[in-house]
């Protein structure tokens, strides 16, 4: 069977440095920060007090949706997640009203938890005998379909509908099961994404693992280093990210702009053995990761230019390096070059995979390679294996062809994808 | 409080949920929630429960249930009004 090219043709993000596609674009070639002190975290008690929130003005999202579903809409996550996806949907030039379904469209939007914030309500309602007075809202949205029901709703998608969770690889599992279906002839198009609110929940189980920065509570932007000596964990951050994708043919023949060309990409498990446990992935499943989605791709490790990592800022980091060196048997200075969005906006979890690959889609159309910020003291464990000079540290104008992007997540699950400039 | 009144204060609390605002303005007591206002019967519970807290009332579910039109709804809100007067 022939597989047919998927190619991108919209995109939408609400990121912590910045709300919106142009302003995050922006902020990439700036090395703009979006991490911030938060006084309630120094007051719970938590090691981390730094975080990333998007600068996300809640009345705008009356900008996306009817004002009967902005009543009662209390969910950040999905909040975050409609407005990125309503603008990737504009962005790709769109109609958004209709008044019949859209068949020929599908959705796969992920996320990692409902909304703890929200679950506190009810708890404390119920807990107070008040269980009656919950009304008709609270199970759209802490179902976890909820984000996705929001916005086949929003833009009546009617084709393959579903809801994705893979922790920290949700995004690019979302990207990579739309890619997949559209390649396979069962959509032309599909909205894909994923969204993450960190409440203060969520954020406290995270910092009890002692996995998060903690010595950068009074200098917040510098807390998230990715591939440093001095990285002391991960900041957990919130946003959303979307992108349509569509079958090349159905996006010439509607004259749309194209971003880039997603080649393919693969997903699995290290299986938790052989390394791999239920935090941490399996080196051997990563590289065979790697490999396949390169084989899926018809890319040799040779044409890649730029490896959009998933770099968390933790020990992990020489690991995925190391990994990633073996997979492509590159080392050196012969190592493709190599980024983390994480060093400016933290670690959006379940968001991750979508933001950073809304960041990869920019950068090809631009031609860019943005910086990797708070890279001061590159960690010797990588130094050792690749050469200091593939880890950027201002923004580089240069040509871009082929980007590899990969999350890895709790579970010991991998994603890899392959973009590259369409030709 | 007139039955006039309450409806005055009961479109307040319709409103939110009606897609078609100039709807509320051709609100009789025969109006239907429904099929005349499409307001999604889902949300007939937030509704009631925005009354409670409109009109400072407590509506049990077997009166909730009647509250299908408008007529309905002041008859309800009317006399949950006097017994908690009472």
């Amino acid at each position: 069977m022939t597989k047919r090219r998927v190619v991108v043709t919209g995109l939408g993000v609400v990121a912590p440095n910045a709300v919106g596609v142009p302003d995050f674009l922006n902020a990439l070639q700036q090395g703009k920060s979006g991490l911030s002190f938060e006084p309630e975290y120094e007051r719970l008690k938590f090691n981390c007090q730094v975080t990333g929130r998007p600068d996300f003005v809640w009345d705008e999202l009356l900008n996306c949706i009817p004002e009967i579903t902005f009543h009662g809409l209390r969910s950040w996550g999905i909040g975050y997640g409609i407005s990125a996806a309503v603008e990737a949907w504009l962005d790709a030039g769109l109609p958004l009203e209709t008044e019949q379904p859209r068949w020929e469209t599908g959705c796969v939007f992920g996320t990692s938890t409902s909304d703890s914030d929200l679950m506190r309500a009810v708890f404390n309602k119920v807990d107070a005998l008040e269980a009656k007075k919950l009304g008709s809202r609270v199970v759209e949205q802490i179902m976890n379909s909820g984000v996705t029901s929001y916005i086949t709703g929003r833009l009546g998608l009617a084709g393959k509908v579903l809801t994705n969770s893979a922790a920290c690889a949700t995004g690019s599992q979302s990207i990579l099961m739309g890619y997949e279906y559209i390649t396979h002839g069962m959509a032309d198009r599909m909205l894909v994404g994923s969204s993450e609110h960190v409440d203060t929940y969520i954020f406290a189980s995270f910092d009890s693992m002692r996995v998060l920065a903690r010595k950068f509570n009074k200098t917040p932007q510098a807390a998230s280093r990715p591939m440093s000596q001095s990285a002391g964990g991960f900041i957990p951050s919130s946003g959303a990210g979307a992108l349509i994708l569509e079958d090349l043919d159905t996006a010439l023949a509607r004259g749309a702009k194209i971003y880039a060309e997603l080649k393919g990409g693969a997903f699995n498990s290290g299986g938790q053995r052989l390394g791999g446990s239920m935090t941490a992935p399996n080196p051997e499943g990563v590289i065979r990761c790697i490999r396949e989605a390169l084989e899926i791709a018809e890319t040799q490790p040779t044409d890649i230019d730029l490896i959009s990592g998933h770099l968390t800022a933790t020990g992990g980091d020489a690991m995925e390096i190391q990994n990633w060196s073996l997979a492509l048997d590159r080392k050196g200075s012969n190592f493709p070059l190599v980024n983390s969005v994480k060093s400016m906006i933290g670690h959006c979890l379940s968001a991750a995979g979508a933001i950073e690959s809304v960041a990869v889609a920019l950068q090809i159309q631009h031609q860019f390679i943005h910086p990797n910020i708070n890279l001061e003291d590159p960690n010797p464990e990588i130094t050792k294996r690749i050469d200091i000079d593939r880890m950027p540290t201002s923004l580089q104008q240069r040509p871009v062809n082929i980007i590899a992007k990969a999350n890895f997540g709790f579970g010991d699950v991998n994603t890899c994808m392959i973009f590259s400039k369409y030709n | 409080m007139d039955r006039q009144a309450i409806l005055v204060e009961l479109k307040k609390v319709l409103a939110p949920y009606i897609k078609n605002k100039e709807l509320l303005d051709g609100i009789t007591e025969n109006t239907n929630l429904i099929t005349d206002l499409k307001i999604n019967s889902a949300n007939l519970v937030d509704i009631v429960i925005d009354a409670e807290a409109q009109y400072n009332i407590e509506i049990d579910a077997d009166s909730a249930e009647n509250m299908v039109t408008i007529q309905n709804c002041i008859d309800v809100i009317e006399e949950k009004l006097s017994s908690a007067n009472s």
